[in-house]
């Protein structure tokens, strides 16, 4: 029983020790220059600016009201759409509501002046 | 179905509500006073639809329960149901009126908070209707993310934003321990509905592993909802640091809540009258699992009475006392759990009423009493204010002399009914238990009153800021003393509800 499993313990033996030995042998035989570029966040990308723990404006969630009216509406509405002719009127009253509601998301964030980016 | 249109009228119209409030909060630009008022009708509104629902004859409910309707048996109306919704909905309104001059003076009238606390409102209602796992769950995660928001709702204070950060962690914790153990209920029983739960669990064939290691999970999720012991460490920073207001709706009303989705996943897991045609020895495995069970709860009882006031008695923070209190009376609360029969449920319902009027106006008169945050909370600062305030010291002393349980007020029938209704179901020594921690208590309220009566204040006098919350404090005081001196009516309504 345990033969058969042989070869893929000897596998991952064999590809543990090879990621392992590879590993040592950077850090034995590798060269280490180190520069300012390196040393930076973002080897080849920009230069940092400030810190990360900046405070944001919370009209940052604004755009997670604008996701949720826009975006997660239509992961229901394509089910929705393909099954509605089987489902029915129950079908068709439940999403009103839910249209509804969503409805309620889009005016709050018109009036709170979601869309109004500056 | 346009009967259980009716019967689901108060549901419908706070659902109706909360989303209504958003839309006023956003048409109304600058103006504060529509949204306030808006609220406070609306809620009002939900209460006479719940009333009217309390008076339909409940004959009508067994035949709507499964099939052909429009929940698909996940709600139940009427009936406690009903009541729950108007303790929440009046909590509400006295916690809206309470929060105004509040927020004005520390931190800003936003009219977010009116329609948070509707949604909060909402969430509690889904879970008093709810004869469905899903449902509690969904009720549950309603009221809960409100809170987290609602304690961090002064978010330039630090305090506050330690609370909501210390809320969000450990609640969200504690959700995943109440889905899991949901899971494993289905799993054992294959069902979500409470009431089919119930059956197969008396038939004794399903009482295994899975279904202890579920009902330990939920045990440990609402125990943390409710702040019992040993899940109630967040308890004492959480109702410190949130806005004064805020910690006494949650702790009164978000409390309520989460004893009544223990009292309904108690009442079907855990069955006290067993059929007639059930075998000898299935019946016996029923037993023994149900009083092990209630035998854990009776420990974790008895634990969250003693630790809470012990540990209030160091207290020297009058917020910080009362949310210590308010995990010790999450203690007695769950006596009724434990003795699990009508006059526990019923002794819930009385003293879950009574506690929200009692801690809710506490609360507001720390509230009207602190300035800044944590100025003017010390035990010390009240001491002189008979002379100061002699109004507010006096509903002070009522409601400490409530909360300890004293006669006249309505404290006392709502201990008098969870202890006899423990000792009928043979937990002799968790009253015991109970009545010794009563008395402990009686030294930090009775201490405060001493200080307020007989201490004479060194330096300034404290200044009260008192203005609509007059409003929930004479409610408090009214319903207080009114449960306190004729709780019979009450009483015989919380016994036809179980």
């Amino acid at each position: 029983m345990i033969e058969e499993y042989l070869p893929l313990i000897i596998m991952l033996v064999l590809g543990f020790g090879v990621a392992v030995l590879f590993l040592y042998l950077a850090e034995w035989l590798g060269a280490r220059r180190t520069t300012h570029g390196k040393q930076t966040t973002y080897e080849s990308g920009m230069e940092p600016l400030g810190t990360a723990r900046d405070r944001f404006s919370i009209k940052f969630y604004m755009v997670a009201v604008s996701f949720i009216v826009f975006d997660i509406e239509v992961v229901f509405m394509y089910p929705w759409a393909v099954q509605v002719g089987e489902l029915g009127l129950v079908a068709f009253w439940t999403m009103t509501v839910f249209m509804l509601i969503l409805f309620a998301g889009y005016f709050y964030e018109l009036k709170k002046g979601g869309f109004e980016w500056d | 179905m346009m009967q259980e249109l009716i019967y689901a009228l108060p549901l419908t119209l706070i659902f109706i509500l909360s989303i209504a409030v958003i839309m006023v909060d956003a048409f109304t630009g600058k103006n504060k006073t529509v949204a306030y008022y808006f609220s406070i009708a609306g809620l009002l509104g939900v209460i006479i639809a719940a009333i009217y629902t309390m008076t339909l004859p409940s004959a009508d409910l067994a035949k709507m329960a499964y099939e052909g309707t429009i929940s698909k048996g996940m709600l139940t109306y009427g009936g406690y149901a009903a009541f729950f919704d108007i303790l929440f909905a009046v909590a509400g309104i006295l916690t809206i009126v309470a929060a105004k001059p509040y927020l004005t003076r520390e931190y800003g009238e936003y009219k977010e908070f009116y329609s948070l606390i509707i949604f909060a409102i909402s969430g509690m209602m889904t879970i008093a209707h709810a004869s469905n796992m899903v449902t509690i769950f969904i009720g549950i995660e309603i009221m809960s993310i409100t809170f987290y928001v609602l304690a961090g709702f002064i978010r330039t204070r630090i305090t506050s934003v330690e609370a909501a950060l210390k809320y969000f962690l450990l609640g969200s914790f504690a959700s995943g321990f109440l889905l899991y153990g949901m899971a494993m209920v289905y799993g054992a029983t294959g069902t979500l509905q409470l009431q089919e739960i119930s059956a197969k669990i008396a038939t004794g064939e399903i009482v295994n592993i899975y279904l202890q290691i579920g009902l330990a999970l939920l045990i440990i999720g609402l125990s943390f909802k409710v702040a019992a012991f040993p899940f109630h460490q967040w308890a004492p920073d959480v109702y410190t640091g949130s806005p004064t207001v805020v910690t006494g709706f949650m702790s009164t009303a978000g409390k309520a809540a989460a004893l009544v989705a223990f009292i309904v996943i108690a009442k079907s897991l855990l069955p006290t009258n067993f059929g007639a045609t059930l075998i000898n020895d299935k019946l016996i495995v029923v037993k023994e699992f149900t009083e092990n069970a209630t035998m854990i709860i009776a420990l974790i009882s008895a634990a969250t009475m003693l630790i809470g006031n012990i540990t209030a008695i160091a207290q020297k923070n009058v917020k910080r006392m009362l949310a210590y209190s308010s995990v010790a009376h999450a203690g007695y609360l769950m006596m009724g759990i434990v003795a699990n029969n009508e006059n526990g449920f019923a002794g819930i319902v009385f003293y879950s009423t009574a506690y929200m009027l009692m801690q809710i106006g506490a609360f507001v008169v720390v509230g009207v009493l602190e300035r800044d945050d944590t100025k003017f909370q010390q035990i010390s600062d009240y001491s002189g204010l008979r002379k100061s305030h002699p109004y507010l010291a006096a509903v002070m002393a009522l409601f400490m002399f409530s909360l300890a349980g004293i006669p006249p007020m309505a404290g006392f029938p709502g201990k008098y009914l969870l202890f006899t209704a423990t000792i009928q179901s043979g937990y002799t020594w968790l009253t015991i238990v109970a009545v010794v921690s009563s008395i402990i208590s009686m030294w930090f309220y009775i201490g405060l009153v001493l200080n307020m009566y007989f201490k004479e204040k060194e330096g300034d006098a404290l200044v009260a800021d008192v203005k609509s919350s007059h409003f929930t404090i004479a409610v408090s005081v009214i319903g207080v003393i009114i449960l306190g001196i004729l709780p019979s009516f009450l009483i015989d309504l919380a016994k036809n509800f179980f």
